[in-house]
């Protein structure tokens, strides 16, 4: 008897087989953007500026051409003769490459020195003398709309006011109907502040163009680096097929690798100027303080409620912080990105949402960290604010949601903003984990400890977000559709290689997307190579973020597989001297219908594609897919935290951290778990440390790791993690995203968790992050404490 | 990192490390464990024409008791050392207390007690420790040596009492008299952060009466400050809630908080106030003399 092969053995579906990447990297034999040298290669500077707003009357460069070893002193004028002083944003908006006539942020680049090395390029920099005249700086929408703020885009045509946009969504008239029959009217008030995804590995390029082939490759920190290979033709007006982007290993990406930064277009300028390569390698406070942020958002919003609990409508607005240029990285044809995700789980009737964009002398580039663009805001305000609208009704706040959240047969369910969430059940993972943590007991052990004038406190976060962008009719990029695409080519000897669109930075895609084709082929996935990063390699794919790889790529790599074991069926009736018809298949092997002995493997049929294939079939056994979702994926997470708070100091300490996941099927389960250890990582950060803030005169708070917090494994957590499984209904495999789950629901959990162990004192918000000093004047003061910038500072 | 051109000196001995700063004089940097002065190096906010890194001189890494107890520390002695030191978990508990709270594992592997103290950091930890306990390091140069006193090594934020030419080659705690207890408590952000709060509290006791008082506060003021009022409460007396409550309220006064980003002035002083009363009540015995 044939034996049936064993999916877990081979490395497929749900297999944790480790990640095929980890060798390389443990042992310090990856291949970073930085560790490619080339032949002539020269090394590129940036001179950044030191105030935050100020007129430049003049850039002297004569000092830093003398130095020996400079090749280049690139400045925004020169960079204009080549229409290159100022390049587009994927929102539509104009960043300036290198600064002509103002610098609008701290940070801002200003000039690029070219020289032997690195350090002759610094001196460079020092040397260039700039003269600057000082205008106040702007570091928040307040200080943005007030009347007398100066204008800080005077370069734009028609543009008399620091709004870079206003946007509405929703149904304005049910939501006041709404609000008018509700017995209570609950409000919260918040700041999302602004943070920074920070990659250990900062960005970095090495342009390198070929005068004599007019070929231009460039090595570069990207995580999307088809899109960028368009972008470049675009905007460097070259022949796309000249280009070509190679974006080796990552050293972490989580939102800050997307964008076009000016430090990659004047690296490309420099090298086709010289003809030699040209490296730029970011330093830390140079990726920090000029490259995308994330978040910096004020929202106030409301719930119309009923007495029994249920909710009626929601209504909020969100004025966002964009900094001087509005370059958030988002491909939706929403002008707040998926903002409007908020409640999305929850069945609300009705929900009307308006947001306003403010121009601001901060850096700019609001991407989504670790996030689908705006959806960690959206999914903190929401979580804030129910839990405030269940203590406001005196209601349990687990009861609350019970009541509220969208039940199992309630799916597909259409959200009042128009979103249709797939499938769940969300009611299920609330059990699991309140069962988790013990709820009741909690609740019993807080009040007991509280009489003891210890502060104990639990904080719970359910939601569901979506992931995956797109489908192709809400989003795109610069025009080009969000779709994804996956090439397979399997060899005589039925090894394969899959080639992929998406891009990892550390997701553990050359692990998992073999795994795909292992269940779809029955191939074992240590004989599957995955390929990705090299524009002249893969096909077409908008790049790995907004957890959208496995849902588009992903599924493109199901779909290929598909495509090549119909082919191989044909090759299978050929070698079994069959009919197509009476060929069946179970993994890894197709045999004749009602002889299950008689069979040949998908090895042997790779070989016959080869070697012996019949007349009129073509030889070769290899193809493509570009699949684009009919919808999104809607995971579910619910999380608990548990906190005791030192009243003296305001030091709070987790005490324990339950993470339920429905992210239906699990390719790598143990891949799954460390995105989502990863993740509640930084909501950890977010609500305990991690911010990047600004004082009276732009200059920015958290420019280095002294000051920008991120946890070591010292101070985070443990999680305790479960899991339930609702497969989507409309991915190939029953894939959902995951990647960003933990980081968009968790900080709620933990904010709540804290609020909760100081419930008596009537304050409302703290807002993130919640330092110790914020918690203990909330409690000494027992007021709101608010985190928007300036900083207070003596 | 790519910092200015400077030369660089490895002198293999203390004579001819002082020799180079003698012919070096103000261009010369002494580079130690390099956690302070690298990273200044780095952002370039600091540049010299030579570095003299004192790492490879033999015989100045030690850390040792006298008879009498008198501590002493050489210039090469490393945080780790004294994190992990036996001698200080028996006889020293404020500076015990300390190390493993100083930066992070890795920075204390390479940062020395010597070159805290004579970086001036305010927010440097070990200074207020040893104010606390009437330190003092000695100061060698081409001339000879010379003993300073913690109390004055400091002069202000980044800027210590040394002369041209001088290397501060060992670091000094004076023999306790009685039973010694102690502790350092910090608030931190996260590991490897500098103290928004630290207090050390480093006390003599004989039977129940304190005989001596030290407490000094770290990142509340232009340097490290030593809480004399807060002292005084102390000696003569015997600790309980009252004169704890008592030189806890006088240390807050001393701190010279400011707001920033980690802060206001008042939070500061706040915790201050319980770091110290925190450290008086549950401050550590030393485990034998
Ligand atoms: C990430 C990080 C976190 C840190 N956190 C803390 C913290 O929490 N608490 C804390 O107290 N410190 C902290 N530090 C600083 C650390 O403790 C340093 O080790 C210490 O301040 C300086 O000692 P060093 O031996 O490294 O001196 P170096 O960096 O080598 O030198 C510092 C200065 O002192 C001078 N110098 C050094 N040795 C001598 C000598 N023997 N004679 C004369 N001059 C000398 C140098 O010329 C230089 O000006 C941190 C550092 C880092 C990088």
């Amino acid at each position: 008897m044939a034996q049936a092969l064993d999916e877990i053995k081979i490395g497929g579906l749900g297999s944790s087989r480790k990640r095929v990447e980890d060798d390389r990297f443990l042992r310090g034999k990856g291949n970073y953007t930085d560790d490619f040298k080339l032949t002539g290669m020269l090394h590129m500077e940036i001179l950044r500026s030191p105030v935050a707003h100020a007129r430049i009357k003049s850039v002297d460069t004569t000092k830093a051409w003398q130095i020996p070893g400079v090749h280049m002193v690139l400045t925004g004028e020169m960079a204009a003769q080549h229409n290159l002083a100022w390049m587009p944003t994927l929102s539509y908006d104009t960043q300036a490459v290198l600064a002509t006539d103002k610098v609008r942020f701290q940070g801002q680049e200003i000039a690029c020195v070219v020289a032997d090395d690195p350090y002759i390029a610094k001196d460079g920099c020092e040397a260039i003398e700039v003269e600057y005249e000082p205008l106040p700086a702007i570091v928040n929408p307040e200080q943005a709309l007030a009347s007398d703020a100066p204008l800080i885009r005077d370069d734009k045509v028609g543009q008399n006011d620091n709004v870079c946009y206003r946007w509405e969504v929703g149904d304005r008239e049910g939501t006041e109907r709404a609000f008018a029959q509700a017995d209570k009217i609950s409000t919260l008030r918040l700041h999302y502040p602004r943070s920074h995804p920070s990659p250990i590995e900062c960005c970095g390029s090495i342009a390198d163009y070929n005068p004599a082939t007019t070929k231009l490759t460039v090595y570069m920190t990207t995580q999307a680096p088809h899109i960028i290979r368009s972008a470049v033709a675009l905007v460097a007006e070259l022949p796309e097929h000249m280009i070509r982007i190679i974006s080796p290993d990552i050293g972490g990406g989580f939102g800050n690798k997307v964008p076009v930064y000016p430090g990659y277009v004047a690296s490309i300028l420099c090298s086709i100027l010289l003809g030699r390569p040209v490296k730029w390698i970011e330093d830390k406070t140079g990726n920090l303080t000029s490259t995308g942020f994330a978040r910096d958002m004020y929202i106030e919003g409301q719930l119309a409620l009923r007495n029994d609990g249920k909710i009626l409508a929601t209504r909020f607005h969100a004025d966002t912080d964009n900094g001087a240029f509005f370059s958030d990285a988002q491909p939706s044809k929403f002008k707040i990105g998926l903002f409007h995700s908020a409640f999305g789980c929850y069945d609300i009737p009705y929900g009307y949402q308006t947001a306003q964009g403010t121009y601001t002398n901060k850096a700019p580039g609001g991407v989504a960290y670790r996030c689908s663009f705006r959806i960690t805001e959206a999914m903190f305000f929401q979580e804030r604010m129910i839990r405030a609208a269940a203590f406001d009704l005196g209601m349990d706040q687990a009861e609350f949601r019970r009541m509220n959240l969208v039940k199992d047969d309630d799916f597909p369910h259409r959200t009042p903003f128009g979103f249709l969430l797939d499938s769940g059940q969300y009611e299920k993972c609330l059990d699991v984990a309140l069962d988790a943590i013990g709820y009741q007991d909690f609740l019993r052990e807080k009040e007991e400890a509280r009489s003891r004038g210890r502060r104990l406190g639990i904080g719970i976060s359910t939601m569901s977000e979506p992931l995956g962008a797109g489908n192709s009719r809400e989003y795109d990029i610069i025009g080009i559709k969000m779709f994804d695409a996956a090439e397979l080519r399997v060899h005589p000897s039925g090894k394969a290689i899959l080639k992929i669109g998406a891009k990892t930075q550390g997701q553990g895609h050359e692990t998992t997307f073999a795994q795909i084709v292992t269940h779809e082929l029955g191939i074992p996935a240590p004989d599957i190579v995955v390929e990705h990063g090299d524009t002249d390699n893969t096909p077409y794919g908008m790049g790995t973020y907004a957890s959208r790889s496995t849902p588009t790529a992903g599924a493109a790599t199901a779909m290929v597989s598909r495509k090549i074991r119909a082919k191989a069926r044909k090759l299978a009736a050929h070698l079994l001297e069959v009919s197509e018809e009476d060929v069946e298949w179970e993994l890894g092997r197709f045999y004749v219908r009602g002889a299950h002995d008689r069979g040949v493997t998908i090895q042997d049929c790779a070989m016959a594609a080869y070697s012996n294939m019949p007349d009129g079939l073509e030889p070769g056994l290899e193809n493509n897919a570009y699949y684009d979702p009919p919808n999104l994926t809607w995971p579910f997470a619910a999380y608990i935290v548990t906190v005791e708070v030192d009243p003296e100091t305001g030091v709070w300490d987790v005490l324990r951290m339950v993470a339920v996941d429905d992210c239906g099927v699990r390719i790598n389960p143990m891949i799954v778990e460390g995105q989502i250890m990863g993740g509640m990582t930084e909501a950890y950060a977010m609500a305990n440390m991690q911010f990047i803030t600004f004082d009276a005169d732009g200059n920015c708070v958290g420019s280095n790791y002294m000051d920008y917090l991120l946890p070591t494994a010292w101070e985070t957590p443990g999680f305790e993690l479960h899991e339930v499984t609702t497969a989507s209904p409309h991915h190939p495999i029953g894939a959902k995203g995951v990647g960003e789950c933990a980081a968009v629901g968790g900080p709620a959990a933990f904010v709540n968790a804290v609020m909760d162990a100081i419930d008596d004192t009537g304050v409302r918000n703290i807002d993130m992050p919640l330092l110790p000093d914020r918690v203990w004047e909330a409690i000494t003061y027992k007021r709101d404490v608010s985190g928007a910038p300036p900083v207070k500072t003596d | 990192m790519y910092p200015s051109r400077f030369r660089y000196e490895a002198p293999r001995s203390l004579s001819e490390a002082l020799d180079l700063l003698k012919l070096y004089g103000e261009d010369a940097k002494i580079l130690a464990g390099g956690q302070s002065l690298t990273p200044m190096i780095k952002l370039r906010f600091t540049s010299f024409e030579v570095l003299i890194d004192i790492n490879n001189i033999p015989g100045l890494d030690y850390h040792r008791a006298d008879s009498d107890g008198t501590l002493h520390f050489g210039a090469l002695c490393r945080h780790s050392d004294l994190e992990h030191s036996e001698l200080l978990h028996r006889q020293q508990p404020t500076m015990a207390a300390a190390a493993p709270l100083i930066a992070d594992p890795i920075v204390r592997n390479r940062g020395t007690l010597v070159g805290s103290l004579c970086h001036a950091d305010p927010q440097g930890d070990w200074a207020s420790v040893m104010l606390a306990l009437n330190g003092e390091i000695i100061a060698a140069s081409a001339e000879g040596e010379r003993v300073i006193p913690v109390s004055e090594l400091v002069v202000g934020p980044f800027q210590n009492a040394l002369r041209q030419g001088e290397i501060a080659v060992e670091a000094r705690v004076p023999a306790p008299k009685g039973t010694v207890s102690g502790d350092y408590l910090k608030l931190e952000r996260r590991v490897g952060d500098f103290a928004t709060v630290g207090v050390a509290v480093a006390l003599e006791s004989s039977g129940s009466t304190v005989s001596r008082a030290g407490i000094a506060l770290t990142g509340v003021g232009p340097q490290n400050i030593k809480a004399t009022a807060a002292e005084q409460a102390l000696v003569g007396n015997s600790l309980n809630s009252g004169t704890i409550d008592q030189a806890a309220r006088l240390a807050a006064e001393a701190a010279q908080p400011k707001t920033d980003h980690r802060g206001s002035a008042e939070y500061k002083r706040h915790v201050v106030q319980t770091f110290v009363s925190r450290a008086l009540a549950n401050r550590q015995p030393a485990r034998a003399a």
